[in-house]
């Protein structure tokens, strides 16, 4: 069937309006990278709008040559491996018995777990929860609050049912298995695709999480990378690092500017590398959630 | 499965009582709730302890007495936070907020996803949807550390260009007007094409066979996505609406808490991030317990009320 000129034109403005929508996501990120990567005083000045004039480290440099920084970095890399391996386990050990339909009183459990949803105490009863159990100030206070997530256990309830087929399960028990055994030996190996999406979803959830160090973290050597960046970027704490080695104000602005960029990166980093899977396992999680959802 | 219980099964000739299947289960998958005993703890030390203390806004709480110790104090830091001068300010704030966030944060993913899904080549589909997931990757203070970068009066892209067009700089993220908009629109970056996800695969849902008759039947791209696209996903707007107006009171602190300052706050001040600074920064435990409270049942009461009015008005519910 041939297309009248009206069809034609609208198919025109779609690509047009995506290719608007294209430029508007990609042209900050493209910014901060080349930036990250200029010489700051172009950038100050206005001389780069795209690609990187006079290739220059110097944010870079600096950033690794912070001791503060790394620290966080490497508290973030104990806290991200840490939750998420807490959170993964407490995921299966939720979602599995919930998932077996011979598992009686899974619907009270469920709403048990749904319930805090759609109702929850608040910031300050668990902040003093918290602090009554003696987390404040240890990594655990990072961690523990938010073991699973109930969103999650859904998502992986709704796949081991839905995936695995109960057929083998069956024969599985029928054969000797105890429940455990069937979860370890059958569901699980049948469930990396779903294990990958969790892994990834907690993950990137730690990484980027700064709220509860914030409230329970004191010490300075515990912080994660992202108490660091807010300091840098949002409160423009960055005396030490460019101070320390610079007289003039000129160059103290400038070096102020090329570590804002270039930390952006750095904290970005493992995100932008695992990006790539990240997508692929990420939009397969969220369209299991939305089955059931 | 033990043989005892493969018997007793068997041997069943009524359905036997709720109290003796429970028991049976229990024999028979005894590991199972072995393996969900920890999570069962973790709900009720981290979700339900912290509901038993939301009683610590009915009382004068003090540490050392405890929460079951310390004295009753009935409605008084309600009343105080009625009548004190934030009250309508962060109201207004968070409601305000949540509907610019309705009117323009939502719509927006439906629009982007219809529009992916009339892209006919592929490859072109797929490049858009990788670039425009990519910042919803990007933590909170990284975002607001972009818009801050990108704002700023005098070295930010965006003054440049008002600039280059013969404008004045703006200091956006000191004027209170701004506020709202910069909080919404940089949302609507990092967020809409994650949220158009959910569209997609409803899109993709959608049976090829209505496409085609309406081809024939002579409709024009734009007919056909008005009378079979957006029916089609009309059910998860909706559902995706009702969980959007049922957490209205709940500004998403965390970006909120970033972007304020004192030049802005008449703007920016909301009940979530108040109770952070009563609460945390000024141990004013009581008092921002009630306003927490204050917010958590006004949300429950919206999702409920809100929910009903879908079932009735479209036949599609939560629950």
């Amino acid at each position: 069937m041939r297309e009248t000129a009206a069809d034609r034109a609208f198919g025109v403005a779609v690509y047009v309006i995506l290719s608007i929508v294209l430029v508007i996501i990609l042209y900050p990120l493209v910014f901060v990278a080349s930036a990250s990567i200029s010489d700051p005083l172009t950038v100050l000045r206005g001389d780069m709008w795209l690609f990187p004039t006079k290739i220059s480290f110097v944010g870079y440099e600096r950033i690794f040559s912070n001791p503060e920084i790394l620290a966080g970095y490497a508290n973030t890399i104990l806290y991200t491996v840490v939750g998420t391996a807490i959170n993964l386990v407490m995921t299966i050990l939720a979602a599995y018995p919930l998932s077996r339909r011979d598992f009686a009183g899974r619907q009270v459990i469920t709403w048990f777990i749904v319930f805090t949803m759609f109702f929850s105490g608040g910031l300050i009863p668990s902040y003093l929860l918290v602090k009554d159990l003696g987390l404040i100030n240890t990594m655990w206070a990072l961690i523990l609050p938010g073991a699973v997530s109930v969103w999650n256990i859904i998502i992986m309830r709704t796949f081991f049912q839905t995936s695995i087929p109960a057929e083998v399960q069956e024969s599985a028990a029928i054969d000797g298995c105890s429940n455990i055994q069937t979860l370890l030996r059958i569901v699980l190996p049948l469930s990396m695709p779903i294990i990958a999406v969790m892994v990834l979803f907690y993950a990137v959830g730690h990484w980027n999480s700064y709220f509860n160090a914030l409230i329970y973290l004191n010490d300075r050597e515990k912080y994660p990378l992202q108490l660091f960046l807010r300091e840098i970027l949002i409160k423009s704490e960055v005396d030490q690092m460019a101070g320390s080695m610079t007289a003039s104000t000129q160059t103290y602005l400038m070096e102020t500017e090329a570590i804002k960029y270039a930390i952006v990166i750095v904290a970005n980093l493992p995100v932008l590398m695992l990006y790539p899977f990240l997508q692929k396992y990420f939009v397969k999680g969220m369209l299991i959630g939305a089955i059931k959802g | 499965m033990n043989s005892e219980s493969a018997v007793e099964t068997r041997s069943l000739g009524t359905r036997p009582s709720r109290g003796t299947r429970l028991l049976r289960s229990f024999r028979r998958n005894w590991d199972l709730y072995l393996l969900i005993s920890p999570v069962i703890a973790y709900f009720v030390i981290f979700h339900y302890i912290p509901m038993y203390g939301v009683q610590i806004a009915f009382k004068h709480f003090i540490a050392a007495k405890g929460i079951w110790g310390s004295d009753w104090a009935g409605f008084v830091h309600f009343e105080r936070f009625f009548e004190s001068y934030y009250f309508w300010r962060l109201i207004r704030n968070t409601v305000l907020i949540n509907l610019y966030e309705l009117a323009v944060a939502f719509p927006v993913p439906i629009m982007l996803a219809l529009l992916i899904n009339e892209a006919g080549n592929r490859r072109f589909q797929r490049f858009v949807q990788t670039v425009t997931y990519a910042p919803h990757f990007l933590s909170t203070v990284v975002m607001v550390g972009l818009i801050l970068m990108f704002l700023d009066p005098e070295n930010g892209i965006v003054n440049r260009i008002i600039q280059a067009f013969g404008g004045e700089p703006v200091s956006f993220m000191t004027e209170p007007e701004w506020f709202k908009t910069i909080y919404v629109l940089s949302g609507v970056w990092q967020g809409m094409g994650w949220s158009s996800i959910i569209y997609l695969a409803a899109l993709s849902g959608i049976d090829p066979a209505l496409h085609e008759a309406a081809k024939i039947d002579g409709a024009s791209r734009l007919q056909r996505i008005r009378h079979i696209n957006l029916p089609g996903i009309l059910p998860t707007i909706v559902i995706l609406l009702i969980l959007n107006v049922g957490s209205m009171m709940n500004v998403g602190f965390e970006k909120i808490y970033l972007m304020q300052n004192s030049l802005n706050i008449e703007s920016s001040d909301v009940i979530s991030t108040y109770v952070y600074e009563r609460g945390i920064l000024g141990a004013e435990y009581s008092f921002s317990t009630a306003v927490g409270l204050f917010n958590s049942v006004i949300n429950c009461l919206l999702l409920v009320i809100v929910n009903a009015v879908a079932r009735r008005v479209n036949e599609t519910s939560l629950w």
